[in-house]
């Protein structure tokens, strides 16, 4: 296929390279160095997708960033990713591409009927219709507006690709490589700050690379590859092309995205597909440019209406012409630029200048090459509909009311330059408060709040000379203020052309009786009528307009749309702009994507496993493992075709007739050392703590300040000064952050050091009527007799040469021990364990046994300490000491604690004695009340009872204490059950606890 | 992100700290008599507070020392970071 809008000695691009890739299943080539925008240019491609709302043919209206409309899906080494901007995307070998939001495809689309019933979606339109009936939203409006809006479609795939941060700091940060990003650099960088450049296109140079301007007697693109040549040797700068730096946040830490294999058909091998950098920079200088405004006429969304500027960069960069027959359209000089660059090659351009008679160099230029120009002349409206084909254009009056006769001139692009917008969201995110340039009726940054300087034409410079001699100066000072160092370099002569004032006209009146739709919103089809309408509405503030109109938003934010729809409400509301004021930026500049953001935090790295020493065990042994927090944790070892219910019955019976272990590795553990660690257990603990023996443990429940049951565990005291402490699984952590805020912020005068010792030791828990004896036989040294090794008691020893640490204490309710010894030896202990058990019948029982035996025991857990709970609802009124005080007693006295009716963990059995009870269940009086039914309690944890052989729940019951043999019905919605069921005591088995002690 | 000075390690990036609440609160004294309302606000009264502001926060993820940070909370400037012992 020929390429009949490329020429032959223009550009940047590598000719001796073509690149085949195919757009919406059509094959084409380009070249290295083109973008997927360019080469399709080039191919005479101009329809590429559909507008948001009224799918109207969109073509390219931007040459980068500041692209509205060319966003597509784009396919890459068997991935895909949505909302591509074609004009950022570089081209490479065997690229696919599909237009998105056009079905059944971009030349018929069936939602471009919305553009000829237009009338019936103006602002708010949304808002108005879909409101009634209620039903209907989800089941009609909002799948149908799903499917017919939105751009691309995520892959659903598991992303194959790498993505990586990485943390950098830095003297200088410096956004953008324009001439004043390049200037600063330079002179911070001689004056030995350690800088970071960062740009957002593969080239550098900015706009330097496709304007007339010299600078030190070379082209100003050859002076910016000498400064970046320069600047890549210094071992003090980091220079990083692809690299958008999209977000300013707090102390000065700012956030950029680098693409690194996105423009490769492939990533590399060991190289990820983008990475996220969090740079800490001392300065920050925002060199980040400036975007062309549009002007606003009819059908101004046309395909074939570009960016004066966008057409330049086609021409100069890639050698591609927008059209054949260009008609620009400007209300400023840098147009100019543009229609001299069409002459040079060969192309007779005609300017429509909206200003009566501006004088200035380059205009002079133009003059003296020929090119045809029409001074107050404007574009009333494009013709054509998917391709630009025709223009209707007239004079203005003076005053830019009155329109004179309408004239049709062929042309197959219009050029539109209505001025330069300051790319200013960097430093509005960093929170300084912008101020209102009337020279160049746009935002520029006012006072910094942050360390940060905007240089060029982002603070509104547009010329060359000035905005170099600044940078060089803001560079030398910012570096000077931190390397203390004075090295200076010299600024270089700079020539480029003088320009004189830009007309403040933007918007082209409509003709009588013509009802074009003039587009301030590319991306969202936000057109004048629809801000007109939100005003006539009532809508004033700009954050309200933005809204309910979508001017500015998605992808896009604005950044071409936002200057004109400000001056638009503020020509109808009779207001300045500044009073009008902006909306407010928010990062991220431009779109980031999801697997940047996430980095390596994916699968196993978003949330590290933690495993016990006898993992490996547990998997030999058919384990089926559950999530315990980040452990993992035997669930049930599964035998044949064991059921989790057969399985766990059969664990929980083995523990109760003979002998069980089980995996207590996981508890927390903190390790507890000084002079006052007994008075700091006493005032952390409810129960009294100052008395207890050398090894002794002891059970205690901790609060928080509010009276509500933090943690429970045991306590043991291994030496006069050294305590090892228990915690629940789940709480590990915040225990020990608990002790270390009351050790240091609140009684620093204790003398105590706590440390987590969690993943020092393996522990397994031996329980059942023959734990003593395997436990006898395991540690034949000693004897562990009921009177020398009695209930919390503690012991040491040796277990087959390894030291290990003893404590008879019961989770399950039966006579149990729990053994630990050091992590390596876990596996060690373990197989001992099962070796010598075996005589006994030994079987290892996991988590769901474990419950299984703590509930029917009626031992509260992490269901009942729910964090809503007291001691006195859990049964532990006898643990609350009424002597010493202790964190949270004083709200133990609060009325509602000390209620009658106070809630109270309660049992509860099926009056049919098979059918189980839902965790979750509402208990009521009344299982047909009227909804809402009153609800008197929850079921907070069900089992089936190995000891009776039925099904037993826990549950916290308003007025527990009273409601011991009353009849009530448990409520599962979500299951449709309705249970009838009896209240009974929660100490289901062994109510006197005499197991535990025998 | 913030940038917080641990009095202890210097300056490290926010995420490796938990942030701990007000500085200023004071724990009554154990076994002294407290009325309802002094222990209430001790328990639950927090000022929500625009500006300069005392707090607490842990180094979780470094040395877990608690210390005291003032901070304005609207331009989340940080004026001073403090031992627990040390006062303003």
């Amino acid at each position: 296929m020929s390429q009949d809008f490329r020429l032959d000695k223009i550009g940047l691009i590598n000719r001796d390279k073509k690149i085949s890739f195919k757009f919406n299943g059509k094959s084409y080539f380009g070249y290295e160095g083109d973008t997927l925008a360019s080469a399709l240019i080039a191919n005479g491609v101009h329809l590429v997708g559909r507008s948001f709302k009224y799918h109207r043919p969109r073509g390219f209206f931007g040459a980068g960033v500041d692209e509205p409309y060319a966003i597509v899906q784009l396919y890459r080494n068997n991935e895909t990713d949505p909302n591509v901007r074609a004009t950022e995307q570089e081209l490479f070998e065997g690229l696919e591409a599909t237009s998105v939001n056009c079905w059944p495809s971009v030349n018929f689309d069936i939602g471009a009927i919305n553009n000829f019933l237009n009338k019936f979606f103006p602002a708010g339109f949304y808002y108005k219709t879909f409101m009634w009936p209620k039903s209907f939203w989800y089941k009609v409006y909002e799948p149908f507006i799903r499917k017919a809006a939105g751009f691309g479609v995520a892959s659903i795939k598991h992303d194959q690709e790498r993505y990586e941060h990485k943390y950098e700091y830095c003297d200088l940060l410096i956004t953008g490589s324009g001439p004043s990003g390049l200037a600063s650099a330079y002179a911070a960088a001689i004056n030995g700050a350690r800088v970071i450049l960062a740009e957002d296109k593969p080239r550098f140079g900015g706009s330097l690379l496709t304007s007339e301007v010299n600078i030190g007697n070379q082209s100003g693109k050859e002076w910016a590859e000498k400064i970046i040549t320069e600047l890549k040797g210094m071992p003090n700068v980091i220079v990083k092309n692809r690299a958008q730096v999209f977000g300013y946040y707090d102390h000065n830490m700012l956030v950029m995205s680098e693409r690194i294999n996105d423009h490769l058909p492939k990533s590399k091998k060991y190289s990820p597909k983008q990475r996220l950098w969090y740079i800490r920079a001392k300065e920050v200088v925002i060199s980040s440019g400036s975007i062309e405004r549009p002007l606003v006429f009819g059908n101004n969304d046309t395909p074939g209406v570009v960016l004066s500027s966008a057409a330049k960069e086609y021409l100069k960069v890639y050698g591609v012409l927008v059209g054949r027959n260009p008609l620009i359209f400007t209300n400023n000089d840098s147009a100019y630029e543009t229609a001299i660059e069409f002459k040079k090659n060969g192309i007779w351009p005609i300017v429509l200048d909206t200003r009566s008679n501006p004088e200035s160099e380059i205009i002079d230029e133009a003059k003296r090459m020929g090119i045809d120009i029409k001074f107050s002349y404007v574009v009333i409206a494009a013709k054509g509909y998917k391709k630009v084909k025709s223009a209707e254009i007239a004079k203005i009056s003076e005053d830019k009311k009155d329109l004179g006769k309408i004239e049709n001139l062929n042309c197959d692009c219009i050029c539109v330059s209505g001025f330069w917008t300051p790319t200013i969201h960097l430093a509005s995110q960093s929170g300084n408060k912008t101020k209102f340039n009337k020279e160049i009726d746009a935002f520029v940054p006012n006072q910094p709040k942050q360390e940060e300087t905007t240089v060029g034409s982002a603070n509104g410079v547009f010329n060359l000379e000035e905005t170099l001699k600044k940078s060089f100066e803001v560079g030398h000072k910012l570096s000077k203020k931190i390397t203390n160092k004075d090295n200076k370099v010299s600024v270089p002569q700079v020539v480029e052309k003088k320009t004189t004032q830009h007309d403040k006209f933007w918007c082209v009146p409509l003709p009588k009786g013509k009802k074009y739709k003039r587009f301030l919103d590319f991306q969202n089809d936000v057109a004048v009528t629809d801000i007109e309408l939100a005003l006539r509405e009532g809508y004033r503030s700009i954050e309200h307009v933005k809204r309910y109109t979508t001017l500015g938003m998605a992808t896009d934010q604005g950044k071409t749309s936002n200057l004109n729809g400000l001056q638009l409400v503020s020509n109808v509301e009779n207001k300045i702009v500044p009073e009008v004021g902006h909306t407010t930026f928010r990062p991220p500049y431009t779109p980031v994507t999801i697997g940047a953001i996430v980095g390596r935090e994916v699968g196993k790295h978003s949330k590290p496993t933690r495993k016990s020493p006898m993992h490996l065990w547990h998997e030999k042994n058919n384990a089926v493992f559950v999530d315990a927090g980040v452990w993992l944790r035997p669930r049930y070892y599964k035998r044949s075709n064991e059921t989790l219910f057969e399985a766990s019955k059969r664990e929980a019976t083995n523990v109760r007739k003979n002998v069980g272990v089980c995996d207590v590795t996981t508890l927390g553990k903190i390790d507890i050392k000084g002079p006052d660690a007994a008075e700091l257990l006493n005032r952390v603990y409810t129960n009294a703590w100052l008395k207890l023996p050398v090894g002794k443990a002891r059970y205690g429940a901790m609060l928080r300040e509010d009276g509500i049951v933090m943690d429970d565990g045991t306590t043991t005291r291994i030496l006069e000064n050294h305590y090892h402490m228990t915690t629940t699984t789940a709480q590990a952590a915040n225990v020990l952050s608990h002790l270390e805020y009351y050790l240091q912020v609140v009684w620093p005068e204790l003398n105590v050091n706590v440390v987590s010792t969690t993943e020092q030791w393996a522990g397994a828990a031996i329980a059942g009527p023959k734990s003593r004896d395997v436990l006898q036989k395991l540690f034949p040294d000693i004897n562990v007799s009921n009177e020398d090794l009695p209930f919390m008691g503690y012991i040491e020893s040796n277990l087959f040469g390894v030291h290990a640490r003893i404590f008879r204490i019961s989770f399950s309710g039966e006579l149990a021990y729990e053994v630990n010894v050091e992590s390596d030896n876990g596996n060690f202990m373990w197989e001992k364990i099962m070796e010598i058990g075996k005589e006994f019948e030994i079987q290892p029982y996991g988590t769901e046994a474990l419950s299984t035996l703590r509930i029917e025991m009626g031992h509260v857990a992490g269901s009942e300490l729910d964090g809503r709970t007291i001691p006195y609802d859990n049964s532990l009124e006898g643990m609350v000491s009424k002597k010493k005080d202790f964190i949270g007693k004083r709200s133990l006295n609060r009325e509602a604690f000390i209620a009658k009716d106070r809630q109270k963990v309660v049992g509860v059995v099926p009056l049919d004695k098979k059918t189980s009870i839902p965790e979750g269940s509402h208990l009521v009086k009344d299982a047909n009340a009227k909804l809402p039914n009153p609800k008197l309690g929850h079921i907070s944890a069900s089992c089936w009872s190995v000891e009776y052989n039925n099904p037993f729940s826990l549950a916290i019951l308003h007025d527990g204490k009273n409601m011991i043999g009353e009849k009530l019905f448990a409520l599962s919605p979500l299951k449709n059950k309705s249970i009838a069921v009896e209240i009974v005591s929660s100490h289901y088995v062994d109510p006197k606890g005499e197991r535990v002690r025998s | 992100m913030l940038h917080i000075k641990c009095p202890y390690c210097g300056m490290r990036s926010q995420n490796e700290f938990a942030y701990g609440g007000d500085a200023s609160v004071k724990r009554p004294e154990l076994n002294k008599e407290t009325t309802d309302s002094e222990w209430d606000s001790f328990v639950y009264l927090r000022k929500s507070l625009r500006g300069k502001h005392l707090e607490l926060w842990h180094h979780i993820s470094g040395c877990r020392q608690w210390f005291k940070v003032q901070r304005d909370t609207a331009t989340h400037e940080i004026f001073k970071t403090l031992k627990p012992s040390e006062d303003i």
